[in-house]
């Protein structure tokens, strides 16, 4: 890796990002001018600060994060198919939020929703049991891991479906629209909070993305390099979680980014995660801003959930690219 | 002579069966020792409990005049290197890439390879014969090509010693003797200290100076190769009767098993 390819790989995802960052609160069912939201001229200015900027930027921050959560469950799992919610994480968010609304806990708390609350913390139980369970004799193995979060997967929607079954219309309703996904829950202060966050998150994983590369010949292997491989192992299974439970406590599980935006980025610029971590959270980002605009603006004045986008358009551009790289996935 | 190993009643066990019984010896630099003996004697096990891989044996291994558990893990892989039967990579890493990676425990960069980097992982693998293959896909090539790619990322690490896991078992017989006359070269001219786990009793005989032969966790017989290689070894050994010959070109011995 050569200083100019990092300069000119990740700068040109940075600035592509950015672009749609800047462009996407313009795009909208109503028409704003940009001489109206300046002045500060409403609706123009509510529409634009209020309504739109929070979104997109939440949005952004919702892709990037589920992207590199997802290089790193695949990195550390050492499987293509890992992807952000395949150890319970989206699963344990989700219950959470079930519960939330199955008790009619439908407030908001100091600009907070009590659903994400209860997601969050639902993510985060998840979180630890799955460690604790994968945990034997000071070691975390791949496969109890995969086992862990795979079987809790599954007592979990189990639960979920009891929840689902005994609640009454109005709570079902919201419970389905939860699993698809929306990125309208956020404010200024959501985007405010989680940012510190998520890019304190991004500057650690770069500082170690150079010892992930050996991962892929096996833990034995990287060993054998000098890699520390329970520490490393254990500080990105948990960043990866937090990230990944953080995010979805707001928007609820988006499918498709966490595991699309990582394969995109390892087909075009190679498996190294000196490169793979940065340029994903950009790509990430920028993908589920742009989809997110599509899926409010597509069918205006409805909205459609954005997971239905992101499918939509990542699976056949994505199907294109295997096409013509096949054999190195 | 200065040992580099040293190991004193070494015991251990995966589960409470017992896989290594009381080992003791010493390996000195530069040697090149060939580890022989049946399936499940517990070669690999050893030779990755001296590799610093497996932690939680009983009795005593130092390395280089220091407990090995002493050692934290990037200053022993900046002195030993290990290579294993095969190599599978999860992901589409270039040949080149692979090398590189034998840099990590000399932590030269964060975000980027520094010169001294690509010129070791130029020199290793000018030396391994796998210049051609540079920027190829690892998982695209040969076994013979992969098996070389890992011993120079091996050798990009810069260590000391070269611990290997019988390395030539997939090759064909080109790509066997191609190996180790490398690993001969580097023996002789660098003084690298080699250990290799093998069941290729004759190519070992060819190459190694030493010859430790282990069965059911003990030391069976330790020595020169046609010192070990006699008929009554070999039935200690691997319970076979063996005809043992000198080679027509004179390095040494080989055998010719026969129930």
């Amino acid at each position: 890796m050569t200083a100019a390819r990092f300069a000119v790989a990740v700068g040109l995802c940075a600035i592509v990002c950015l672009l749609v960052l800047v462009l996407a609160p313009w795009i909208g069912s109503t028409g704003v001018t940009w001489r109206n939201v300046l002045a500060g001229v409403r609706p123009d200015r509510d529409i634009f600060f209020v309504a739109r900027l929070p979104r997109v930027l939440f949005a952004g921050l919702v892709g990037g994060a589920l992207a590199t959560a997802g290089v790193l469950f695949q990195a550390i799992l050492r499987n293509p198919l890992a992807d952000p919610f395949t150890l319970g994480v989206s699963a344990g968010s989700s219950l959470g939020a079930f519960i939330a609304i199955w008790l009619g806990l439908e407030t908001v708390v100091l600009g907070i929703p009590i659903v994400s609350v209860t997601a969050f913390a639902g993510a985060l139980l998840t979180i630890l049991l799955v460690f604790f369970i994968a945990r034997t004799g000071g070691e975390m193995p791949t496969f109890t891991l995969i086992l862990a979060g795979v079987t809790l997967n599954f007592v979990f929607f189990a639960v979920m479906m009891f929840i689902h079954y005994a609640a009454d219309f109005n709570e079902s309703y919201l419970m389905t629209r939860w699993t698809m996904g929306a990125l309208d829950t956020a404010d200024m202060r959501t985007v405010a909070g989680a940012a510190p966050f998520i890019i304190v998150s991004l500057l650690a994983l770069m500082w170690i993305a150079r010892q992930l590369n050996p991962f892929a010949a096996g833990e034995e292997w990287a060993a054998s390099r000098g890699v520390d491989v329970r520490r490393l192992k254990t500080i990105c299974y948990f960043i990866a979680s937090i990230l990944t439970g953080a995010v979805t406590a707001f928007s609820g599980p988006i499918g498709f980014v966490g595991l699309i935006v990582p394969h995109t980025m390892r087909l075009v610029l190679g498996p190294d995660h000196r490169l793979l971590i940065p340029t994903s959270f950009f790509v990430g980002s920028a993908f589920l801003v742009m989809c997110d605009t599509a899926a409010r603006t597509m069918f205006a004045p409805t909205e459609i959930p954005v997971g239905v986008i992101t499918a939509l358009l990542g699976g056949p551009f994505f199907i294109g690219l295997l096409k013509r790289k096949r054999g190195n996935l | 002579m200065t040992a580099l190993f040293s190991l004193n009643d070494l015991r251990f066990g995966y589960t409470s069966v017992p896989v290594l019984q009381g080992l003791s010896t010493e390996i000195a630099a530069g040697e090149f020792v060939a580890l022989i003996g049946p399936n499940g004697a517990g070669k690999s096990t050893l030779l990755k409990i001296v590799a610093g891989l497996i932690r939680g044996y009983r009795g005593h291994v130092e390395f280089s005049g220091k407990a090995l558990t002493q050692w934290n893990s990037r200053d022993l892989a900046r002195r030993i290197a290990f290579v294993p039967q095969e190599t599978h990579m999860a992901f589409p890493f270039t040949a080149t890439e692979i090398v590189l990676m034998g840099r990590l425990p000399h932590r030269t960069g964060v975000l980027t390879d520094s010169p001294r980097d690509v010129e070791w992982t130029r020199e290793a693998m000018a030396l391994t014969d796998t210049a051609s293959v540079a920027t190829k896909i690892f998982n695209q090539l040969s076994g013979g090509e992969r098996q070389r790619v890992v011993l120079a990322s091996a050798l990009a690490q810069n260590p000391d010693v070269l611990l290997l896991d019988e390395p030539t078992v997939y090759l064909d017989l080109k790509h066997q003797l191609q190996f180790y006359d490398i690993l001969e070269r580097l023996n002789a001219e660098r003084g690298l200290t080699i250990v290799s786990v093998t069941h290729d009793v004759n190519l070992a005989a060819r190459y190694a100076r030493r010859m430790i032969a282990i069965r059911s966790g003990t030391f069976v017989v330790d020595g020169r190769p046609n010192e070990v290689l006699t008929p009554q070894h070999l039935y200690d050994i691997f319970e076979i009767r063996a005809a043992v010959f000198e080679r027509p070109d004179g390095r040494g011995t080989y055998i010719i098993p026969s129930h």
